[in-house]
């Protein structure tokens, strides 16, 4: 099955172009931009400029006067999409495609390169009820997303006009932490953050979360410095759920951080910049996003593995919100549920190699393998098809845990404890 | 007559304004907010509360002082790389001083970020540099230079070093070749002239170089936090992420201030200690 509008688009050639980046054969590859590896730089200085515009309001919205938002709401034709950069292909098929079926247009924005920044940019005009110049944006379940909900700035979904979703989204998530019942989100893609290892260095099988402690590795391990992610992982070693963790739980977490900080055996906690490092040996091991892994082997033939640990994992959710200042709310939900088109979703998924909420994709992205023509394409989606990383079985789904959702106040306890070890 | 007086005023005024609007505002806006207490879901109310600025010494006095170290440690630096280069361009250089002022500048056409990121692939494990030096066994085979407070010292003073240069060569290109004939005359060898002659009257430019070089380098965070490991971290960093991050702008504001405090008493008792009419002088 071939999309017309594709066709003339080989995304195993796409990818190469936006991507990892190689400098030239025997040079080092820059680091390749992919979603999760942005410089933070730009959004700093994004966000130091809104700041210093912004005032300090703060005000919460009612949330009970969404009771009938939906009841006067029409299509407009068009709306506008914050997402993340290298979140769809530059061709926007999909956005092509929802145009064909509906003859909506939509003004596609790569506006979002780092959540915190982004809710800086955004939240001074929300405080004020003004347009922020988007009827729909891309947002990782995480304390962004909780502030917004807190605050009121998301529009709550009306689920009777969304069909796609209620017939294909996987169960893992129609029931988040953060979110349940989707009150006002869904899932764009996912991924999980586990632990990858450089199969040329580290000579034996890492199955554990124990293993990032091990001081045969000193100076090879690899944590993220983002509080949540790093934060889980000191959790999970310790067995806690971090979906219902609690403030002692996260004291002794940090503690256990702490003791493998002070080992010696973590190189430095990382933003996003992680792959280079694993792919060169200054790293061995280290926490990993899968989809990364999965692009850099796809791309570089590097030989790295990725695990899910035997003490679990976390998923995390990149999100669909419609801001309460959306002035095409129902063309947004429009193309909310059209992602959840099966067909749309697989093709998405091609390009963007993380998890789809959609679990049919798989069923799907096959079925174009065993029809496509091009032998490279049909290898390119028969790998994706049977990938793990893309299409996690149940048994994995199983040992993948949720955030901690929290409120604004528990949240800044929760990042000074677990900052105290990671900006040392 | 009148407007003779009021010409010079005229003419600054653009400079007032732009610092009023850039600088003064700014800046009491922020230390406004760094007496503020709440969040940013409920809103930051006017309080005047300092604890804030206990908060921000008594947690993170331990980045404060690493940042002042390594600001001078890299100051130390440029000077000690700097200098021989701005004496070697403003003496030796000839017709070619352009050009090598030039080349001293040209890491400026490339974006500062990238130019420390590309310092990963030097300080690699394996990476250029170190990887040859273990080939031939003149470093132990598992030495980490990249994320180390080594690596950040010397990312700072790679990346601000022609701050040093400059000023430095500015003093010495201006200075009477006249007066180190005098001091061979008063029978100085090569090296007491250097020090009772060239070496004072180039105090100025060492003087604003380390302004330029002391300043950005102890409140930077983009080297600490590409070539930094753990306990690398910078208060630059600090700052970062309470603003960016956690959204807590009044600790942000205050350790921005407390900073800056730290940063201007040092300057002056510095500038004291050199002697400010000596290193101000204007020398023609």
């Amino acid at each position: 099955m071939n999309h017309p509008s594709r066709a003339h688009l080989n995304p195993a050639l796409l990818r190469g172009l936006t991507r990892a980046r190689r400098t030239g054969p025997g040079l080092p590859a820059l680091p390749g931009l992919s979603r999760r590896r942005t410089l933070q730089a730009g959004g700093a200085a994004a966000a130091a400029l809104a700041l210093s515009a912004c005032g300090v309001g703060g005000q919460q919205r009612d949330p009970e006067a969404d009771a009938d938002y939906w009841a006067d709401k029409e299509e407009t034709g068009s709306l506008r999409w914050a997402n993340w950069p290298l979140y769809m292909d530059p061709e926007r098929t999909q956005l092509a495609q929802f145009k064909e079926s509906t003859g909506t247009d939509v003004e596609y924005h790569e506006d979002v390169q780092e959540a915190a920044s982004f809710f800086g940019q955004i939240q001074p005009k929300l405080a004020n009820g003004d347009d922020i110049g988007y009827d729909l944006m891309t947002l990782p379940n995480g304390f962004e997303f909780s502030k917004l909900v807190e605050l009121g700035y998301v529009v709550q979904l009306d689920h009777a006009r969304l069909p796609n979703f209620a017939e294909h989204a996987g169960e893992v998530y129609k029931n988040s932490a953060y979110d349940p019942g989707n009150k006002y989100s869904v899932p764009y893609t996912s991924g999980i953050t586990g632990i990858a290892y450089n199969a040329d260095y580290v000579d034996r099988e890492i199955t554990s979360i124990a293993d990032l402690w091990d001081t045969a590795f000193e100076g090879k391990v690899g944590m993220f410095a983002d509080p949540q992610e790093i934060a889980n992982f000191g959790l999970l070693l310790n067995g806690v759920d971090p979906a219902d963790s609690t403030r002692e739980d996260w004291e002794a977490a940090a503690e256990k951080l702490r003791e493998q900080r002070e080992s010696g055996v973590v190189r430095a906690y990382y933003d996003q910049d992680f792959i280079q490092p694993l792919t060169n040996g200054d790293l061995w091991l280290t926490m990993a996003w899968s989809g990364d892994i999965y692009q850099q082997n796809a791309e570089e033939g590097t030989n790295l593995k990725f695990v899910i640990p035997e003490e679990g994992a976390t998923l995390w959710t990149d999100n669909l919100l419609i801001p309460f200042t959306s002035r095409a709310p129902v063309d947004a939900i429009k193309l909310m549920d059209f992602l959840y088109d099966p067909e749309i979703a697989t093709g998405l998924t091609e390009y963007i190699s993380y998890i789809p909420p959609v679990p049919n994709a798989q069923e799907v992205m096959a079925e174009w393998a065993d029809a496509e023509d091009d032998g490279e394409r049909a290898e390119a989606l028969r790998e994706l098809a049977e990938s793990n990383l893309v299409f996690p079985e149940e048994s994995d789904y199983q040992r993948l845990h949720n955030y901690v959702a929290l409120e604004t106040d528990q949240q800044d306890e929760f990042s000074s404890i677990f900052q105290a070890i990671t900006q040392s | 007559m009148r407007n003779r007086t009021t010409t010079p005023y005229v003419l600054v005024l653009p400079a007032w304004i732009w610092l009023a609007l850039f600088f003064v505002v700014p800046i009491g806006g922020m230390l406004s907010l760094s007496l503020t207490t709440g969040n940013v879901v409920t809103g930051f109310q006017q309080t005047f509360e300092v604890g804030n600025y206990v908060t921000a010494v008594s947690t993170y006095w331990e980045q404060i002082l690493r940042s002042l170290f390594y600001g001078a440690c890299a100051t130390l630096l440029c000077i000690a790389v700097g200098y021989p280069m701005a004496y070697w361009i403003a003496f030796r250089a000839g017709p070619h001083k352009s050009t090598y002022l030039l080349l001293i500048l040209l890491p400026f056409f490339v974006s500062f970020v990238l130019r420390t990121i590309s310092w990963r692939f030097l300080l690699a494990d394996n990476g250029v540099v170190l990887g040859s030096l273990k080939s031939v066994g003149l470093v132990p085979a598992d030495l980490q230079l990249l994320n180390s407070a080594p690596a950040v010292v010397m990312g700072l003073a790679y990346n601000f070093l022609p701050f040093m240069v400059l000023p430095i060569y500015a003093v010495l290109e201006r200075m009477d070749p006249r007066l180190v004939e005098a001091a061979h005359d008063l029978y100085a060898g090569r090296f007491q002239a250097f020090v009772r002659v060239i070496l004072p009257v180039s105090l100025p430019g060492v003087f604003a170089g380390v302004l330029m070089t002391f300043i950005p380098t102890s409140a930077d965070y983009v080297n600490a936090s590409v070539l930094g490991g753990t306990h690398n971290t910078m208060i630059g960093n600090v700052i970062q992420t309470q603003y960016l991050v956690n959204n807590n702008y009044p600790i942000a504001a205050s350790i921005t201030f407390v900073l800056m405090g730290l940063l201007l008493a040092g300057i002056f008792s510095y500038a004291r200690a050199l002697g400010t009419e000596r290193v101000m002088e204007v020398h023609t």
